[in-house]
């Protein structure tokens, strides 16, 4: 069992700061496979939308590129607090990060062999001094819609390997002439 | 190419959009060589399915050529002919694993916006509202198929295209209404409805060995068709609830099956709740087949729900304790069993087509439908059929008249549309 360092036993942000969306889904795959696949956390922008990267910087570090639906850009560094193989993977944004933000992943057996319960929790303090929550700047306006849409894209990523989409269906356009769709 | 474009209620277009094209491994692009409308088409049609947007292809029942495959399709190939189920199903989840592959986890796109209006999101479909993943759908030259090893099914030679076209929807819908019924010998089953799906249930209901047949509607050439297929019939202007209980011995049908859905007429107060938004859907039938179902019997629900219904009479299916059956249907079950069907000649779906029409005229079929104009009952479209003559056109332009690009593209009249007689 590889366990990182251990600064507190569950993940958050530092007081009551923080606003929290936690989403479960159940993947008809193995534990193991899919912490796997998590845990290399260069493949999160694969199904996140607002993430652009993900870089290991070193033993259970990472810096992350993200970008809000609005266009605005947001770095940052991370670090894994929390480890259990198979069955949770927890970290955290360094402190001076100018999104506070936490997160975990924890992976249980479902019951009746329906594959794997998998349950996603995210922290995030708005920067100190500005206006709006650093949730919105992440996720836009409906931050419990687009974590929960990133969990199902999970899911279909590791079921059928592949993520359902539109976009570049053709659609017709009121003006007359049509147009790829693009996704809203 | 040419697609069938929704803009708002009572209008939508025939136009020019780009061609599909491949956009995931396991997609395929389809030459779409025979197309359909259907009913539930028409709830989009007049404005009742929730989240549309202008420029939305329709159509969900469609078969045709396969012309590209994906590098992760295994099962097709370049050529090969094919019918499209109108679920677009993974085949990998929970549900699509226990046959129920109407519910799969893994084909909306919007599955988030979904969740948040029905408590958990449904599979994707063709041409059916954003809710439903905002798929583009087969009124048109080509369609792009997700999973296309899960869903299409290969034709063998020696079918014609609208023998087999109907195992895109209308068929297995029928079929699963009438299954859900769970038929014992000497049970009788009540249809309301007597549009493609409900003539599909009634057939299907007589196949699975129900004794008797009730279909009710108010539309002569409906009715006729119904009992062409062995059904008995009754008008939906009658009493129909009296009617139903002498018919039944005083018991009143073991089964019911609900082929209307949300549009059913019969109840001002419906119309005027959906008119002003208060209401989405008008169940008039699913009340009255509520109230008439026998003790302990099924109330199979094919016909289409979008949203909330009111006053529905919940006592009366709880004090008789009704079984309940409903939801889009899971059609890659029915699919090789009702091939087999068509090529054994128990069935032959063809029976309820009236209207064979260009793609081009597709704008003109859709309100001939909903008007139920001309003996109307289903309307099969041909993406790629030459021309039809326009005799009229050809007049006008001997007189040297100036065409429209309108008239160019559109100007079949409607009186010389093929009509099978």
């Amino acid at each position: 069992m590889a366990t990182a360092r251990k600064r507190s036993e569950r993940p958050g942000v530092s007081g009551n700061r923080g606003k929290k969306v936690v989403k479960s889904c159940t993947i008809n795959k193995g534990a193991a496979e899919l912490f796997q696949f998590w845990r290399r956390l260069q493949n999160l922008p694969r199904f996140t939308r607002h993430l652009v990267s993900v870089e290991e910087t070193g033993e259970n570090r990472s810096h992350w590129i993200a970008k809000s639906p609005m266009g605005t850009v947001s770095e940052w560094d991370a670090l894994i607090v929390n480890e259990h193989l198979n069955e949770l993977i927890a970290w955290e944004s360094e402190p001076g990060s100018e999104i506070e933000n936490a997160g975990s992943v924890r992976f249980r057996e479902a019951p009746g062999a329906q594959g794997t319960e998998v349950t996603v929790s995210l922290e995030y303090v708005p920067p100190a001094g500005k206006i709006g929550s650093a949730i919105a700047k992440l996720y836009g306006e409906e931050p419990e819609l687009t974590v929960e849409d990133d969990l199902l894209r999970f899911k279909a990523l590791m079921e059928t390997g592949e993520i359902p989409t539109t976009e570049g269906e053709p659609a017709g356009s009121s003006r007359g002439h049509g147009a790829h769709r693009r996704n809203t | 190419m040419r697609a069938l474009c929704w803009h708002g209620a009572k209008d939508v277009r025939v136009e020019d959009v780009p061609e599909p094209r491949i956009l995931n491994p396991h997609d395929a692009i389809v030459r779409i060589t025979s197309t359909a409308i259907c009913g539930s088409d028409l709830h989009i049609y007049d404005g009742y399915i929730p989240s549309m947007e202008a420029g939305d292809i329709l159509g969900h029942e469609f078969m045709g050529e396969v012309v590209e495959v994906g590098k992760e399709v295994r099962n097709l190939k370049q050529g090969d002919r094919v019918v499209v189920p109108f679920t677009i199903s993974c085949g990998r989840c929970y549900y699509c694993e226990h046959q129920l592959h109407s519910l799969c986890d893994n084909t909306n796109p919007n599955a988030a916006m979904s969740s948040k209006m029905n408590g958990f999101s449904t599979a994707g479909l063709f041409g059916y509202s954003h809710l439903y993943g905002g798929y583009a759908g087969g009124q048109a030259e080509y369609a792009r198929v997700p999973f296309a090893d899960v869903g299409p099914i290969k034709i063998p030679e020696g079918l014609e295209d609208e023998q087999v076209l109907f195992l895109s929807d209308i068929f297995p819908t029928g079929y699963m209404a009438a299954e859900n019924c769970n038929i014992t010998p000497g049970q009788v089953v009540a249809v309301w409805g007597c549009g493609p799906v409900g003539q599909f249930a009634i057939r299907s209901a007589i196949l699975l060995g129900a004794e008797k047949v009730i279909a009710i509607d108010n539309i002569p050439e409906r009715l006729a068709l119904a009992e062409n297929g062995g059904a008995v019939t009754v008008s939906s202007d009658e009493d129909v609830h009296d009617i139903l209980k002498h018919m039944t011995g005083g018991r009143g049908p073991d089964a019911c099956i609900d082929a209307v859905g949300m549009e059913a007429h019969g109840s001002t107060y419906d119309v005027i709740k959906q008119s002003v938004k208060l209401e989405t859907d008008r169940p008039y039938v699913l009340r009255q087949a509520m109230r008439i179902c026998r003790k302990g019997g099924t109330l199979s629900i094919p016909g289409v729900y979008a949203g909330y219904v009111d006053k529905i009479p919940f006592g009366a299916a709880f004090a008789k304790g009704l079984t309940l059956k409903m939801g889009q249907t899971h059609v890659q079950r029915y699919l090789k069993p009702l091939l087999q069907l068509v090529l054994d000649g128990k069935i032959d779906p063809t029976f309820v087509i009236t209207h064979r029409v260009a793609l081009a005229d597709a704008a003109e079929a859709y309100e001939m439908f909903a008007e139920r104009r001309d003996g109307c009952i289903k309307v099969v479209l041909k993406p790629h059929a030459p021309p039809p003559p326009r005799p009229i056109i050809r007049a006008a332009r001997e007189a040297g008249e100036e065409l429209t690009e309108e008239e160019a593209l559109h100007g079949v009249p409607r009186s010389k549309r093929l009509r099978r007689e």
